[in-house]
């Protein structure tokens, strides 16, 4: 204690935290000077031109917000603008889900969707029987903190498969199969992160029988609609697989990629009840949760996304962007691909193209990517994950020749 | 148990469902009661008589009982639209929103500012800010516990619950004087074990408008340094209590001058009419700036599983205004105006009701400040005040200042004289 301040901290034992180690990689490609820096970090799309993308549709509709008079800032109720919850419930599971039609979903606003998941979380430890989740492996490293804190014991069932760096099927059947009665478990909708491995239809439908027999309750993080495969329904598949069966399910989904709204932290967490009144129920108790964590959501995101979606007009013009974001990827895939076969790089680097969303598990190992970043300034989680939007046609060489070394010289 | 009917169920019977799986998973959830706060403005909404007065949540409403948009904020947008991108803020939020949100509450010139020895990190308004630190307390000081002033804002207690911090509360309203019940205050600070954790609201307390003096709040402040008492200040009022930012934050300036490191949680909701943006901050002043980097890195592993990082553009708002010296004295003008008017209608409504020949004294009404007068109905005088003057306010009597206008205040003068005229 000093003796300047004679009560002392009364915090002065705390030691500081590590870095987050996806947020740390930017801080770290932030203090690189080379020139031929690549930051393949965190999930964050960018342009061919290596810049942040506001979606024109995003300012169309920033414009008619800010040059509406009538706007006022006003508190939004604790569960966010009812616009926004019925057009988000609506798009995640179709503007025909009976689900709807049958007032069974309780839509909230939600910050983004960390928040979306973390007031789905808190739900189902106060309410809910089993206070188990199980987590695929690998799965986005905030995922267990999100819901160790929230109260509920985090399992993990096996997912990714190093092997054929596709998915362990067998793994995840047996696994889910050996679950609790009940117990919780957390589904990607699409485009896995950080593998971009997802299950086929097929696959699908397997799994949805599995857990509907073990009454196994699903959770659906759906962070990347539409930016998958550039179609929104398409992505949507395997959350409306379970719907449609009548059964019950929670589902948090994130604008932060699709709308490319990141910083204002847009979401919503659905419940599918079997029930209109359990519903109404349900939503009094998100309230309470949600009451004491910030008490209402942040209204600018939900406005432009509201704009957007009730717009036919706007509406298209984002699909037609979102499609546009979604193929650079594709491309990006492809090119690296391509660039990895001329060079001749050994191993099946033919997961590039297979997996999916903005992101590609390369396989590489800690060592190798310590190496890449070490010597040719590239910068991605020591798990060997890359963001593909952090890609261009400009970039991908370096990155191809960076792979190319790490291999060859680093086992 | 309510079974489907239809394909569904047969879907089930095939797939080989247990009774169970034919029910809901939510079928025990109970409703739960509704926030005494919010409640009031969905009652008022659904109110068709045309005289209707809503005195119920704190939000500012300009002569006409409209909702204001400052003229800063509106030119402060119309700046940063089309302009800026989107990308995620860092987890601590907006560098730059969170150093001009220090000044304001430390001091333009604050020594302490410069020797970089403040934990700072943008927060979700004032309940994020508080939430965030209830974590905190909770984590690295699990053996505390919140004093907490009788009454303050409901959500207070639900914040350090949710938070698993136990709470404890000291005496602060006294309800005979309707006043600063200042010595049971003192006595409670000095009976609560060494160390403890007070919850103080710098300025315009909520719900009761009734704050400690400068005198007291010096020998509130003493008796603090005696005790090794922690205290964290929730100031959600900054500029709105008597118009003078600088003046609003003189319990801070006490605290800091006395050698306290306190905590605090900023709000822009009110003094920049952010509401709805959920725009403030959440501030501990450490012994040296390693320990400042360490507890912010703290706060932000509480804020990551929360909500990763907090929302960009109320943070931009703010910014852009108090970088901007014209922006700056606009906003502080137009802050002025705010807390003036409610001083007005103070005034006014006390003149109305000692017209009237009301039995009772209404010298509280002008002693008090900020945006809430505790006005003395009992919940009974309250409920009548809705069901037959259709006026809506919290149970507690808690008046809002900002809902009433020169059109509305002599019916509420003559509402709560009739509801009170024989108490």
């Amino acid at each position: 204690m000093s003796s300047q301040h004679p009560d002392g901290s009364v915090f002065s034992n705390i030691v500081r935290a590590p870095e987050d180690p996806i947020l740390g990689v930017t801080v770290a490609y932030n203090k690189d000077t080379s020139p031929i820096k690549l930051n393949l970090g965190v999930g964050a799309y960018r342009t061919e031109e290596g810049k942040p993308l506001v979606l024109n549709v995003v300012r169309r509709a920033e414009q008619l917000l800010v040059n509406d008079p009538s706007r006022v800032k006003e508190y939004l109720p604790i569960v966010g603008l009812a616009e926004f919850n019925k057009l988000s419930a609506k798009l995640i599971f179709g503007a025909d889900s009976p689900a709807i039609q049958e007032n069974r979903v309780t839509t909230v606003q939600g910050l983004s969707g960390t928040g979306s998941l973390r007031v789905g979380a808190e739900f189902l430890a106060r309410h809910y029987y089993q206070h188990t989740i199980y987590i695929p492996v690998p799965t986005w490293g905030n995922h267990p903190k999100i819901f160790t804190i929230a109260g509920l014991s985090v399992k993990t069932y096996r997912y990714y498969d190093p092997e054929t760096r596709g998915l362990d099927f067998k793994g995840l059947l047996e696994d889910l199969g050996a679950a609790p009665t009940g117990a919780i478990v957390l589904l990607h909708a699409c485009a896995h992160n950080p593998t971009g491995v997802d299950p086929t239809l097929e696959q699908w439908e397997q799994i949805r029988q599995l857990m509907r027999s073990k009454g196994l309750l699903p959770f659906f993080d759906s962070a990347y609609q539409g930016f998958a495969s550039g179609s929104l329904d398409a992505d949507a598949q395997s959350v409306r697989m379970f719907v449609a069966d009548g059964g019950e399910c929670l589902a948090a989904q994130s604008y932060a990629k699709n709308m490319g709204l990141y910083g204002e932290r847009v979401g919503a967490l659905s419940i599918v009840c079997k029930a209109a009144d359990v519903a109404s129920r349900v939503e009094s108790q998100l309230k309470l949760v949600i009451r004491p964590m910030y008490s209402n959501p942040p209204i600018h995101g939900a406005s432009i996304v509201a704009t957007i979606l009730k717009d036919s007009d706007m509406y298209n013009e984002w699909t037609v962007e979102l499609k546009a974001m979604a193929d650079r990827i594709i491309s990006m895939r492809q090119l690296l691909f391509d660039a990895l076969r001329d060079r001749g790089t050994p191993r099946d680097w033919s997961h590039i193209i297979k997996q999916i969303g903005m992101f590609t598990f390369t396989g590489l190992n800690t060592e190798q990517v310590a190496f890449m970043t070490k010597e040719y300034h590239i910068y991605m989680t020591s798990d060997g994950r890359i963001s593909m939007a952090g890609l261009s046609s400009r970039t991908v060489p370096h990155l191809a020749d960076a792979i190319h070394a790490a291999v060859t010289r680093i086992p | 148990m309510a079974f489907r009917t239809g394909i569904s169920r047969r879907m089930m019977i095939r797939s080989g469902f247990g009774l169970r799986s034919m029910s809901s998973w939510w079928g025990s959830v109970e409703p739960a009661a509704k926030d005494p706060i919010l409640g009031v403005t969905e009652a008022f909404l659904a109110d068709p008589s045309p005289d209707k007065v809503n005195v119920g949540v704190g939000a500012y409403r300009d002569d006409n009982g409209k909702p204001v948009v400052l003229e800063c904020v509106r030119e402060a947008e119309r700046r940063i639209a089309g302009r800026l991108n989107m990308e995620y803020l860092p987890m601590g939020g907006s560098v730059n929103m969170v150093e001009e949100t220090l000044k304001l509450a430390y001091g333009e010139n604050s020594e302490f500012i410069k020797d970089k020895r403040i934990a700072a990190v943008q927060a979700l308004s004032g309940t994020g800010a508080c939430r965030l630190f209830a974590d905190f307390q909770k984590r690295f000081r699990p053996d505390s516990q919140i004093y907490i002033p009788v009454p303050t804002w409901a959500n207070h207690h639900n914040i350090w619950r949710d938070a698993q911090v136990p709470q404890r509360t000291f005496h602060y309203y006294h309800p005979e004087t309707k006043g600063l019940d200042f010595a049971s205050l003192m006595d409670d600070v000095k009976n609560a074990p060494n160390g403890s954790f007070f919850l103080l609201h710098a300025c315009a307390h909520n719900p009761t408008g009734v704050d400690p003096s400068e005198e007291q709040w010096k020998e509130i402040s003493y008796q603090f340094k005696v005790k090794g008492h922690f205290a964290f200040f929730d100031m959600a009022y900054q500029g709105f209590a008597s118009g003078d930012p600088e003046r609003d934050a003189k319990s801070i300036k006490i605290f800091l001058e006395d050698g306290h490191l306190i905590g605090i949680a900023q709000s822009y909701a009110k003094n920049m009419g952010l509401y709805g943006q959920r725009v403030g901050c959440l501030s501990l002043l450490c012994e040296d700036e390693k320990q400042a980097v360490a507890v912010k890195s703290q706060l932000q592993q509480i804020a990551r599983p929360m909500y990763s990082n907090p929302p960009v553009h109320g943070a931009l708002i703010v910014s852009t205004i108090l970088g901007d010296p014209e922006l700056k004295k606009l906003w502080l003008k137009e802050v002025k105006v705010m807390a003036d008017r409610i001083i007005g209608m103070r005034t006014a409504l006390r003149e109305n009701l000692e017209k009237l020949g009301s039995p009772l004294s209404w010298e509280h009404i002008t002693n008090q400040i900020g945006m809430f007068c505790y006005s003395g109905l009992t919940p009974e005088q309250v409920d009548r005040m809705t069901n037959e003057f259709h006026i809506y306010m919290t149970r507690n009597g808690r008046i809002s200042m900002a809902g009433i206008t020169t059109g509305n205040v002599t019916y509420l003068a003559n509402a709560i004289h009739e509801v009170t005229k024989s108490a």
